[in-house]
């Protein structure tokens, strides 16, 4: 005889009315071409894209670290998204071509099928836009979410006027709303390059470029192009204190750095700008493949972790693809939209094939990344040395914890539980080697800007205590919801009338809680007693 | 943490390093006894470090020394639990305040006061709580501590008395001598020791199985949320409404509760537990029990996996097939009794019996006529592919 547990989850999936064939998250060059090469084959596709995000949230440096340098222009939603529209035809041409495309929407958490998680019986994507939660069920989905700037820390890193190069990029290119007049950029590989060239076209004058190692990394003509404009460049240089007001930054001091990091006081100087742009390492946007379960592995020539994918974009999940910048970045990639567009085409045409449509004959193939110009996990090592633990400040790395990073590496308890070790052995374990135990016990990177500026430098700390790699550290695992939501707005999420009646705090067992005085002697299902109060406590 | 030599063993191997094995090591540890911690991944990463954190279990007879010792913990330790006392659970409905008149009587049994609460008193106590309040109960005893902060301080407390851990180890089975278990074998290498004890949450079945001990358990999976930090309330440890959890000492609401997905063993690790959109439900019940914290924005979420003996009540029992096996699963609810369940296992490790409680409930006999499909018969059964190989 059996049956089904009542407290369980079987048979509770809410009702959801939207459904798609195909999901595709982003509408970069990656995504658009991936919607425009699945529309038309009779399938059902949904293109979903967060810009523009609302201000609120770019206020929280999410998803990008904005730094507080959004124009008033901004709070004109409606502008920004005839802004949006206007530089992105192929928009439209989707719409054209029957693809749902939500601009405005961002997505919070794929849930695909797993055989620990299969209650909702087939994937389902949760959304969000200004108005309302909702979720969406999907057969495939192609995930083109692009990148974000590894953040790096020094004294004055959180003055507004200190945010991500590629932050200034969307602000500056996707919005037009970049308040920023002079900058200095920190990190010279071809991406932060290619993005500060494309500001200084804008109108921003870019002051200097800091680069700790002892030659620029990236590429020599966009290097050029700027130095022609008057950029100066300081090789073998770290910011040691970005100094300023609370509207932010005023001007920057400067260092020289040795060989192994250390700052050479004699030789600080000050400079004037108003943004500090940090381009030491544009970072694969992966928080929701990763969250989801594909597979990911710290891939050097990809620019960091990655999702593991086949010739097809296919990651090791069956309906989830990646293309574009979170399916790996290098210079070829960032300098040409057409490597993005063809892994874009090439998830689409596995994901048409997926779903038995007799996909048109393809001659792309596969997408394979640059050689690596330098030793990426040793350029974000130094920079993490030089900037953070060259710094004599022990400058806060964590934001919104306020942890620094010599409490991260001593697993100290936070500050406001006061504790103090009451003998030396209790100074003394062993370092950290997962970025999971820093988080649970310093709570770095547990905070509401979910980590993003600071986990590839908690990653880093951890690699130069130990001496090891980028590639050895664990990556710290993310989860669901990916954008901050309100309670009121997840509360919102429809839910089966089944789920009421049998909710319960714990496990709904009626035999769990009678009390020990009150407990027969032997137990079998047919003579356990189910007349006790089922709810747990 | 030393790495110990390959050959060499240790008086009492604990094969688990969750909150319950830890606790136990450290226990048995401060008694002088040679003690090694064996755990296949990382310290209490499985339901150990994610949970409510509640300290407040009044149905079992570990309750009294779970009352006595939490207060003690961070002192005897050495490092901060985060322990905070008391308890207030609110009632949205009049059913809902039956339902928690529980603890207030099974605690009163015992001696411990609880106060009932008008919703005027409720909402001067939570300034998160609402309108909708029906009533509430404080208790005077139990509490919550961090479960992550827990875990380390049992782990490192442990090392201070010189006991040793072995992380990312797995055990693959035991050098059997007739009754007696001679040594461990894992993939670094095999320990001799006197003394087994079996704390290893979910994989205490398979693991006791190799050695001829049935132990019935199923492995479910669940879920919880935490928002971003928020004010402090007076009193961090509220819940109700179908929620257990706390306000944390940084402000968090962590709160979990709501149905959980049985799985089979065989799916658990490697693959990780997913949350799922679940959390929208337990959010829903979050700002029912605290409408003001409404706007708080939820920044993660946890799934976490859990295993239930058929009655839900733990095992913490000696054996009598073996001379020197300890086994315990506090089925689900082990966090708040792991300070009184590690003395407990100490006891029953040293002396043979728990000095302190009478534990006869949690002897294993007690399935000796279960039905071998007790599992179908429950209704704990995965959803989906794996179903049909569940007896």
């Amino acid at each position: 005889m059996s049956c089904i547990d009542p407290a369980s989850v079987a048979g509770k999936a809410p009702p959801i009315d939207l459904t798609t064939d195909l999901l595709i998250i982003g509408a970069g060059p990656a995504g658009m071409s991936a919607a425009l090469t699945a529309a038309g084959h009779g399938v059902r596709v949904m293109l979903v894209d967060e810009n523009p995000i609302p201000s609120r949230t770019m206020a929280e440096d999410v998803p990008l670290h904005f730094g507080g340098r959004m124009a008033a222009t901004l709070s004109n939603q409606n502008a920004v998204l005839e802004r949006l529209v206007d530089a992105n035809p192929r928009l439209l041409q989707a719409m054209d071509a029957g693809v749902d495309v939500r601009l405005g929407t961002a997505v919070w958490g794929l849930f695909p099928q797993h055989s620990t998680a299969a209650w909702l019986g087939g994937a389902v994507a949760g959304l969000a836009d200004t108005e309302s939660v909702y979720l969406v069920r999907f057969k495939q989905a192609i995930v083109a979410t692009g990148r974000r700037d590894m953040g790096l820390a020094f004294a004055g890193w959180q003055r507004p006027g200190v945010m991500g190069v590629s932050a200034a990029y969307r602000l500056a290119i996707t919005y037009g709303a970049l308040e920023a007049k002079v900058a200095v950029l920190v990190g010279s590989d071809t991406e932060a390059l290619h993005s500060a060239n494309a500001l200084a076209e804008a109108g921003v004058r870019i002051e200097a470029i800091l680069e700790q190692s002892v030659h620029v990394v990236g590429s020599p003509q966009i290097l050029a192009s700027l130095t022609s404009r008057g950029t100066r460049v300081f090789t073998r240089h770290v910011v040691q204190e970005a100094c300023g007001d609370n509207f932010g930054v005023t001007s920057i001091k400067i260092v020289e750095v040795d060989a192994e990091g250390h700052h050479l006081r004699e030789r600080a100087q000050m400079l004037s700008c108003d943004t500090l742009l940090l381009g030491i390492g544009a970072v694969p946007t992966i928080e929701l493949v990763e969250a989801c379960g594909c597979e990911v592995s710290f891939l050097a020539e990809r620019g960091g972790h990655v999702p593991l994918i086949d010739a097809w974009q296919r990651t090791s999940l069956p309906n989830i693809y990646v293309a574009g910048d979170c399916a790996g970045i290098w210079p070829s990639k960032t300098l040409s939209d057409a490597v993005a567009s063809r892994e874009g085409r090439l998830a689409a045409n596995a994901a048409l094939s997926a779903l038995n449509v007799p996909a048109a004959a393809v001659e792309e193939c596969p997408v394979t990344p640059d050689i690596p110009v330098c030793d990426l996990s040793a350029n974000r090592l130094s920079w993490v040395r030089a900037s953070v633990l060259g710094s004599s400040t022990d400058p806060t790395v964590c934001q919104c914890e306020e942890v620094t990073a010599a409490e991260m590496l001593s697993l100290r308890p936070p500050r406001y539980l006061g504790w103090t070790a009451r003998t030396s052995c209790q100074e003394q374990h062993e370092p950290p080697s997962n970025p999971d135990v820093v988080k649970r016990l310093t709570r770095a990177g547990m905070g509401a800007c979910q980590g993003r500026r600071c986990r590839e430098q908690i990653a880093a700390l951890i690699a130069l205590e130990s001496k090891m790699t980028l590639a050895d550290i664990p990556l710290a695992t993310y989860r669901p919801p990916v954008r901050p939501l309100t309670l009121a707005q997840l509360a919102s999420l429809p839910e089966s009338p089944a789920m009421a009646p049998h909710w319960d705090s714990w496990f709904g067992m009626p035999t769990q809680w009678v009390p020990f005085w009150r407990v027969p002697g032997a137990y079998t299902v047919a003579t356990r007693n189910s007349n006790e109060p089922a709810g747990g406590e | 943490m030393s790495e110990p030599q390959r050959s060499r063993g240790a008086a009492c191997i604990v094969v688990g390093g969750g909150v319950t094995g830890l606790s136990a090591a450290w226990w048995l540890a401060r008694e002088g006894v040679d003690t090694l911690v064996i755990e296949a991944g990382p310290i209490g990463w499985a339901a150990s470090g994610r949970n409510g954190g509640g300290c407040s279990h009044h149905h079992s007879p570990l309750f009294r020394e779970e009352q006595r010792l939490w207060p003690l913990m961070d002192e005897l330790l050495g490092y901060p639990t985060e322990f905070q006392p008391n308890r207030i659970r609110i009632a949205l409905s009049e059913s809902q305040m039956t339902l928690f008149r529980r603890a207030f009587d099974n605690a009163a049994h015992q001696g411990f006061r609880t106060d009932i609460l008008d919703p005027k008193q409720v909402r001067e106590l939570v300034p998160l709580a609402g309108e909708n309040v029906h009533g509430g109960y404080f208790h005077h005893f139990g509490g919550h501590a961090n479960p992550h902060r827990t875990v380390q301080a049992y782990a490192w407390a442990l090392q201070d008395q010189g006991g040793r851990i072995m992380q990312h180890t797995c055990v693959e089975g035991f050098d059997r001598r007739g009754s007696r278990i001679a040594g461990v074998v894992t993939n670094r290498g095999a320990f001799s020791c006197d003394h087994v004890v079996i704390a290893a949450g979910p994989a205490t079945s398979t693991l006791a199985a190799q050695l001829g001990i049935t132990v019935p358990l199923m492995t479910a999976r669940a879920e919880m949320i935490v928002t971003e930090p928020l004010p402090l309330m007076p009193v961090g440890g509220v819940d109700g409404n179908g929620l257990y959890g706390r306000q944390t000492l940084r402000g968090n609401l962590a709160y979990g509760g709501g149905p959980h997905e049985w799985v089979l063993m065989a799916d658990t690790p490697p693959v990780r537990p997913h949350s799922t959109i679940l959390q929208g439900s337990i959010a829903r019940r979050l700002s029912e029990l605290l409408p003001k914290a409404g706007h708080a924005r939820v920044i993660r979420s946890w799934a976490g996996f859990i295993e239930n003996t058929p009655d839900g009540r733990p095992v913490i029992d000696r054996p009598p097939e073996l001379e020197n096996l300890t086994i315990a699963t506090l089925s689900s609810v082990g966090f708040g009794l792991s300070p009184a369940a590690g003395r407990a296992i100490r006891d029953l490790v040293v002396n043979g019996a728990c000095t302190f409680a009478d534990l006869s409930i949690f002897k294993l006999s007690r399935f000796a006529a279960l039905e071998a499909d007790w599992r179908s018969r429950q209704g704990w059964l995965p959803i989906g592919p794996g179903a049909s190989a569940v007896a």
